[in-house]
């Protein structure tokens, strides 16, 4: 065996690193990030019979209920677009930021093994079920092209734009899900209120109805709820409407990193208590 | 070169009862709420009744030193490794470590059902801290270690326990940290698989690294680690070479080592055949005691619980020394002829050895129970019980006069002529 590199000092104190310490900690442990969320996208579809169909399905369904109901009946305008079209497209980025809000908050209390028995930085889990939920999402994109393609419905420029309303929508994700997280290793009430939760949080986004709806000076008010500022941006970006949805999306971001910035700063905080209360 | 691990005043508070664990949200809502009035009234954050799993503990351990860590339940060995391996903070004091540390909490961490073989083996790994480049390169020696060459595409949820440990530990003993934390892994699995991880135990010691074994094998301890550190109610008791520490230990009656039970059987050593239900070691006088005069009989019993019938089981004893070595096994030879095949129900073995046998020093017993042809082992307890044999040098043993150290595994009170040839 050669001799150790110069070993490193680790100081063990009741109070715990600084910040950036952690947040580079987290760096290094990418590699464990990565295999986590291959993980969990490995168990997800294991002994399922749709198998990865489900990634499609999930979304497709929900279309068809939403375009029937709120298209077909009720009747709910969608901003000069085929419905179906418009459903699916708020579907998209609301799936993954319902999955990855989901999973993530209960990444911990399902890991309770490796939170107990091995050290590593926490967050590594609340991300690895995050970056989990990408992979649906990629699935159920490609089924978004043949809906355009049958619509005859072609982005604009626009498109160049979705990486950054993915972003912003991870970024919602993360932040609603380290915070429910870190809670729901305290307070189990978070796993009976979590259902509860994303259904409400589905209807306050413009999802089944455009934001259009809401009168126009009113509507930044809409983007309080970093989600609506995704739908619309996606629907902006992928279905060349003139007009990107500007105010909302401002506000929807700024929400979206100060709620990114107040879970961190809370989850780690209460991170090296996790193995002690969980 | 400065010490591997350096513990100062290491202190944890663990708060008591279920009550603040899983404390509601709307308690916790209510308490928010109406602090900042309590704290008018000049009351003090409120301090839950708690307890100090650690207390006080401070050592040093040198580079390349392998310790054993011993102590009874509750003792705070856990906690220690816990703090160590930085699962939880300590409460008071500080540890510095130099190097990589490694820690083995349980077997099988980070595994998953689902996933197979092959796949754990790079999970685990990565979250016990490997690099996914370092397993790829320990792969082969790692499934080798293992012997589950076949089972590698199988889902690990298919697995039978054994496998699933041989596979786990593989993984495990092929992390290669500047300090490895061990907590009773070995506790685990047939005696051969057993004989394996200790066998590695010692490689990793040999190959120069800093090794913190917590254990209650006290035949594994003396032989592995040269230094022991014995916690007792949070606090370091005793600090020093292996034999010392682990005699005083077994001696001061601070282990329950005289005596275990399993009151659960269903948690219990053992198969749908039988299970193991206590093993008592008692003196001349019927009591359980863990030290013995030499020139007294000790008596050992072993409990089990016979689940089916139709089985001829035999109960055994393995005696092993305190430096681990078998020094014999006794079962009831007088039933070979008999067959006798015992009806479902609880049933007590019991076997003396005579007095001015031992020799004097640590016996640990080993107790299993065996169907003879073809062999079956329905329960084998390495480390069930452990005793100190005390020669008190009254003249009347073997020892004689002599007071200086007599070595032997036995010490036969035997007789003796000398005449007088001319």
């Amino acid at each position: 065996m050669s001799a150790p590199p110069a070993a490193p000092l680790v100081r063990i104190r009741p109070e715990s690193a600084g910040f950036v310490a952690r947040l580079s900690e987290l760096l290094e442990q990418r590699e464990l990030l990565l295999f986590l969320a291959w993980r969990d996208v490995q168990v997800r579809y294991r002994q399922t019979a749709l198998g990865v169909a489900w990634a499609v399905l999930q979304p497709l369904l929900s279309m068809l209920a939403f375009s029937v109901f709120f298209g077909g009946l009720a009747r709910i305008p969608s901003d000069g677009l085929p419905y179906p079209l418009f459903a699916y497209c708020g579907l998209l980025p609301w799936q993954l930021f319902a999955f990855a809000l989901t999973s993530s908050a209960a990444s911990l209390t399902a890991n309770e093994r490796l939170v107990t028995k091995v050290y590593f930085p926490r967050l590594v889990l609340p991300l690895a079920s995050v970056l989990a939920g990408l992979v649906d999402c990629a699935i159920a994109f490609v089924l978004l092209l043949p809906i355009m393609a049958f619509y005859g419905v072609r982005p604009g420029p626009a498109l160049l734009a979705l990486p950054l309303l993915l972003l912003l929508a991870l970024v919602s994700a993360v932040a609603v899900g380290l915070g429910l997280g870190a809670l729901n290793v305290r307070y189990r009430d978070v796993r009976h209120a979590l259902p509860f939760l994303t259904q409400l949080w589905l209807f306050v986004t413009p999802i089944a109805y455009p934001a259009s709806l809401v009168p126009e000076r009113w509507r930044p008010l809409l983007g309080l709820n970093p989600m609506a500022g995704v739908v619309e941006g996606f629907r902006w970006a992928l279905l060349g409407l003139p007009q990107p949805p500007g105010a909302l999306l401002a506000v929807s971001a700024v929400v979206a990193v100060l709620g990114l910035l107040l879970a961190l700063l809370y989850f780690l905080r209460v991170e090296r208590g996790f193995a002690d209360v969980i | 070169m400065p010490a591997a691990v350096r513990a100062f005043d290491v202190a944890k508070r663990y708060p008591l009862g279920a009550a603040v664990t899983y404390r509601t949200l709307r308690e916790a809502l209510r308490d928010a709420v109406t602090w900042p009035a309590r704290r008018l009234r000049g009351e003090r954050a409120p301090g839950p009744t708690s307890i100090w799993a650690l207390d006080g503990v401070s050592f040093e351990i040198q580079t390349g030193e392998v310790v054993g860590i011993i102590g009874r339940n509750g003792a705070g060995k856990s906690t220690l490794l816990k703090i160590l391996s930085r699962i939880t903070a300590p409460t008071r004091g500080g540890i510095d470590l130099h190097g990589r540390v490694g820690a083995l909490l349980e077997v099988g961490t980070g595994f998953h059902p689902e996933l197979t073989g092959r796949e754990n083996v790079f999970l685990a790994g990565a979250v016990l801290g490997m690099k996914r480049t370092e397993i790829r390169a320990r792969f082969d020696e790692i499934v080798a270690f293992s012997e589950m060459e076949r089972f590698l595409d199988t889902q690990v949820k298919h697995y039978s326990s054994g496998m699933f440990m041989r596979l786990a530990f593989a993984v495990a003993a092929h992390l290669e940290p500047e300090i490895l934390l061990v907590d009773e892994v070995l506790a685990v699995g047939d005696a051969s698989f057993q004989r394996k991880c200790l066998a590695k135990m010692e490689d990793v010691g040999q190959a120069g690294r800093t090794v913190l074994f917590v254990s209650h094998n006290m035949p594994a301890v003396t032989r592995l680690c040269p230094r022991t550190i014995l916690l007792d109610g949070g606090r370091v008791l005793k600090d020093g070479p292996s034999h010392e520490v682990v005699s005083a230990y077994l001696s001061s009656g601070l282990g329950t080592m005289a005596a275990r039970e399993w009151p659960d059987p269903a948690r219990a050593p053992g198969n749908e055949i039988a299970r193991l239900l206590a093993v008592r070691v008692r003196d001349h006088q019927a009591q359980v005691s863990a030290a013995h005069d030499i020139r007294r009989p000790v008596t050992i019993e072993i409990e089990y619980l016979v689940r089916a019938a139709g089985h001829r089981l035999v109960p055994n004893l393995h005696v092993f020394t305190g430096e681990g070595s078998h020094a014999f096994v006794t079962s009831d030879a007088a039933d070979f002829g008999h067959r006798r095949v015992p009806e479902p129900g609880r049933w007590r073995a019991a076997v003396t050895i005579p007095g001015n046998f031992l020799s004097e020093g640590t016996y640990v017993i080993g107790a299993a129970l065996s169907t003879m042809d073809p062999v079956a082992v329905h329960f084998w307890e390495r480390d069930a019980v452990a005793f100190q044999v005390i020669d008190s040098a009254e003249g009347d043993t073997a020892r004689g006069d002599y007071g200086g150290p007599m070595p032997g595994v036995v010490r036969p009170l035997l007789p003796w002529s000398n005449e007088r040839l001319g």
